[in-house]
């Protein structure tokens, strides 16, 4: 068998495969961070009033928050100053068209392998594509509205639905949540905005491709997607960022509001810049995405596919106050390198007869560090309880880590609550049997990988789930247990 | 000895002081100091702390404590330890609120060379024998309390056995506390040494006749090279009372250590257990069994690391909890980047059974190399009603039929408690403890 030190050193210098930058002429705010500087985004984006004064609120509550230093991550302080806080492509005139989309974005998504033009065409899937904060381009959005779904961009949507952002923003994630959703609030440049009305069930995937493109360019996305009674909606989020040498922060904020009936399925394939075989560089991801099953018999589906950034620190989580509602995580995190993972999920049982299913799957290889951190929490109203929830960890080589860390909280005696957690390098046996059929090495150890995270990935749309799986077999290049 | 006795500032327990008897050696009063220096630096644990979570001490705080002192007069006999804390046939050493009692201790025959004498004892004659186990305490992981027992603790048992030496009786430490109307702490420190390849039985019984007053022991085992230590702990304080104790392990080579906590009694007790696993092949097996009703709180700490190679750790804690009781249990397995070949476990299974009990459990695995198996488990649930329904249907009454299938979840674990005259004591204790919680619990269906 091959030297299993050489072959996860070979692992660990894989090439980031996307990093490339687009040159595109950005609007940019100064550095640092000041109340003028918060204005000066809100009159950017000529915003009403009263969205100026919920970022003042926010960002007044964050001066006053430390940042969180509990999570297993070891990074460089960040200096909030030095950041710049708003970065806006130039659009060259008023877009009616794709036609009219800068051809230099147009190009770099071709690069990435999702030319809207395509997608149009030929996959029925809506791209409200982002680069650097703000939407560039909406498709579909025709054939969306006939059904009365409104999908559009977060600015868009406070200029045009005041009345449904003003309902909703910060009921799932409130402005002081915690640190860096406080930044966010006082912040965030853009992100996607989705309403789904009573009955309507969406016609078709919706997607939203985030990058990072201007350097030194926090970004500081918000999502919010509302079903009313009886809808539902899936949910597609993917991520490539190119390749820089600072750290970037990225401070995401999405939040989920299924009443009754309703159903949201979100899933997110995550693949920024971990960062080069030393750790230098990558992106900082400190993402809060919540949900809440706010009406009875309604359904809220986390599925992430993270193999991306630096670190990553994100816990997608479900309040379940429906009565019979049903929340649902799904997850393949991966780290390589220096990459640190510390991800999870919270499922706070309120209503009766609620449940949760946490499926997490964890691939640790070079000097990564993957976390498992999760907390469920049955309060003395959920009668009827009950959660599942398995974790497990793989690890390739002798210098990587992988950690769980589950809180279980019960206060009602019916609640039925497990949790079952495994940690082992990969099978020796398993790898014979595969060799000894003639497969190579690699081939048998991305197999492998994919079938232990084959429970997750049938969770995610189709397009997504070949997209993680050619993902996750790049990444496992050259990696071996 | 001193009859001065400290007196106690308002803070309570923040501001008590050793009472220094005056012929100690140097080196024991710097570690007083030490001691009490760390707890003026980092003060007392609060809800912040990640291994107190879900402990609040804030009760035993605000209590204005006395400690113990020697030679205080108590109203015990050995027939009442007898009732209180049972016979378990062998050596038996009844320290009364931490101090050792001769008068209700029991001196068996025990092999050439075995020490099994009080901490006390031996610091007034022969001092330098115990300055390997004191001056360096084996956990380098202090908490507030940890660190006042270093600072106040005059007595306790010491324990030693030479190489090859079998102990077959157990080893009976019966700790009772008789706190009268003024509230008491005691600190009791024992120290158990087990030379190679020795095997001995200890049993820990901490018992009390009301009132209020803190149980604040230290208790540790150093295994030399192939040496087996079983360990078994009851809990059985007066309800009245506060129970704070640590069990800090040393496993040697290829040694074994198993232990066994019960907890029944105390409004709130914690019973942390801490193992460094630093030669290879050792295997160690934590068992817990926790019955908080009541209010009473029950905190199940513990801590393995795994830093040898080929080492193997077992950890199963049950937890049956009624009325307002609340238990923890918050396991922590760490594998260092050295620890090749390790095979760990953890599993922690809880029955509610009211409204208003609570349980918080944290199995928790921090794992840096990649040749281990670990496995972890935690399951919160109720009675299996096709169970229930089986009983009844051949006509056992539904109270009593709970009742059976109450006690063969807690009974799993009495079944692995290896001396007689001990598990049949406790499966009674288990039995008239879910016995009342039954009756307790009529409105509850």
């Amino acid at each position: 068998m091959t030297d299993v030190s050489s072959e996860v050193r070979e692992f660990a210098s894989r090439e980031y495969q996307y990093g490339f930058v687009t040159d595109l002429e950005t609007d940019v705010a100064p550095r640092g961070l000041n109340e003028d500087v918060i204005r000066l985004i809100s009159s950017k984006k000529n915003e009403p009033d009263w969205m100026l004064e919920w970022r003042l609120k926010a960002y007044r509550g964050w001066l006053t928050m430390e940042e969180p230093t509990w999570q297993k991550a070891n990074y460089a302080p960040i200096d909030y100053q030095d950041i710049i806080y708003y970065a806006a492509p130039k659009p060259k005139v008023a877009l009616t068209s794709l036609d009219e989309v800068d051809p230099e974005v147009l190009a770099m998504f071709d690069k990435l392998g999702i030319s809207l033009a395509e997608q149009e065409r030929l996959s029925g899937v809506a791209v409200d594509a982002i680069v650097d904060s703000v939407s560039v381009a909406t498709t579909f959005k025709e054939k969306l509205a006939d059904v009365g779904v409104i999908f559009c961009s977060f600015s868009e949507a406070v200029q045009c639905h005041p009345e449904l952002v003003k309902r909703y923003l910060g009921t799932v994630v409130p402005r002081r949540d915690n640190f860096f959703a406080a930044l966010n609030s006082a912040v965030f440049s853009d992100g996607s905005f989705c309403f789904i009305p009573k009955g309507v069930r969406c016609p078709m995937e919706l997607s939203t491709y985030f990058r990072i493109n201007a350097a030194d360019t926090g970004q500081f996305e918000r999502t919010l997607i509302i079903a009313e009674e009886g809808a539902s909606v899936s949910y597609l989020e993917g991520c490539t960022a190119p390749m820089r040498d600072t750290n970037q922060l990225h401070a995401a904020v999405v939040e989920l509001v299924a009443l009754d009936d309703a159903q949201i399925k979100y899933s997110t394939v995550q693949n920024w810049y971990p960062g080069d075989a030393e750790g230098r560089g990558g992106i900082y991801n400190f993402v809060t995405k919540r949900g809440k099953c706010a009406g009875v018999n309604s359904k809220i589906s986390w599925t992430q596919v993270e193999t991306g950034s630096a670190i990553t620190w994100k816990y997608p989580g479900v309040i379940l106050q429906g009565d019979n509602s049903v929340g649902e995580f799904y997850s393949v995190a991966l780290t390589a390198n220096h990459q640190q993972a510390d991800t999870g999920t919270k499922m706070i049982h309120i209503g009766k007869n609620t449940s949760s299913t946490i499926v997490s799957k964890a691939i640790s290889a070079g000097h990564g560090q993957n976390t498992y951190r999760g907390l469920v929490k049955v309060l003395d109203s959920a009668s009827g309880a009950r959660n599942h929830t398995q974790c497990d960890s793989l690890l390739l080589g002798g210098d990587c880590g992988a950690h769980t860390f589950p809180y279980v909280e019960v206060k009602n005696p019916t609640a039925q609550v497990e949790h079952e957690a495994s940690t082992s390098k990969i099978g020796e046996d398993q790898l014979f049997y595969c060799r000894q059929r003639g497969i190579p090495e690699e081939d048998a150890v991305s197999m492998i990988v994919n079938g232990f995270c084959r429970e997750v990935f049938k969770e995610l749309p189709m397009e997504f789930a070949v997209e993680a799986q050619k993902l996750l077999s790049v990444s496992l290049e050259g990696s071996v247990g | 000895m001193t009859t001065t006795a400290t007196t106690a500032s308002p803070r309570g327990l923040a501001g008590l002081e050793p009472a220094l008897n005056g012929h100690q050696p140097g080196w024991l009063g710097g570690i007083r100091r030490a001691g009490l220096e760390w707890v003026a630096e980092h003060g007392f644990p609060t809800l912040g702390d990640e291994d107190w979570k879900y402990t609040r001490v804030g009760p035993i705080l605000d209590v204005p404590f006395q400690p113990a002192v020697g030679g205080m007069k108590h109203r015990l006999s050995a027939s009442a330890i007898d009732g209180l804390a049972g016979d378990l046939g062998g050596t038996r050493l009844v320290f009364a609120n931490g101090y050792f009692a001769p008068e209700l201790s029991t001196l068996m025959a025990l092999p050439e060379g075995t020490t099994v004498t009080s901490l006390a004892s031996v610091l007034a004659g022969d001092a330098e024998r115990l300055e390997p186990f004191l001056a360096r305490p084996l956990s380098s992981q202090h908490h507030a309390f940890t660190a006042l027992n270093a600072a106040l603790a005059e007595d306790g048992a010491f324990i030693q056995i030479p190489p090859d030496a079998t102990i077959a009786a157990p080893i009976h430490l019966v700790f009772v506390s008789d706190a009268g109307a003024s509230p008491l702490v005691s600190s009791p420190r024992s120290v158990v040494h087990a030379g190679a390849r020795s095997q001995a039985t200890i049993v820990e019984t901490h018992v009390g006749s009301g009132g209020v007053y803190l149980t604040n022991a230290v208790t540790e085992v150093i295994l030399e090279d192939g040496a087996q230590v079983q360990h078994y702990k009851v809990q059985d304080e007066a309800d009245t009372a506060f129970h704070l104790a640590a069990l800090h392990v040393r496993p040697g080579r290829d040694s074994s250590f198993s232990t066994h906590a019960l907890a029944l009694g105390a409004a709130i007790a914690r019973h942390e257990v801490w193992v460094k696993l630093e030669a290879a092949g050792a295997e160690v097996t934590l068992n817990g069994l926790y019955l908080p009703d009541g209010n009473q709180h029950h905190d199940n700490p513990t801590l393995i690391e795994h830093v040898a190679p080929r080492c193997t750790s077992r950890q199963l804690y049950k937890g049956v909890l009624g009325g307002h009781g609340r238990g923890v249990f918050n396991g922590h397995i760490v594998v260092g980047p050295d620890a090749l070949g390790t095979d760990a476990s953890q599993t922690n299974k809880n029955l509610l059974l009211s409204d208003t009990a609570e349980v918080d459990t944290r199995p928790r695995l921090e794992i840096l190399t990649d040749d281990v198996r670990c496995t972890h488990g935690a399951a919160v649930g109720q009675l299996d009603e096709e169970a229930v329904f089986y009983l009844r249907s051949r006509g056992v009454p539904h109270q009593q039929a709970r009742g059976v299938l109450t006690y063969a979840f807690a009974g799993e674990m009495l079944q692995l408690i290896g001396v007689g005259p001990l598990r049949s004591r406790v499966e009674s204790k288990v039995a008239e403890r879910l016995n009342r919680e039954d009756t307790d619990r009529e409105t509850f269906r």
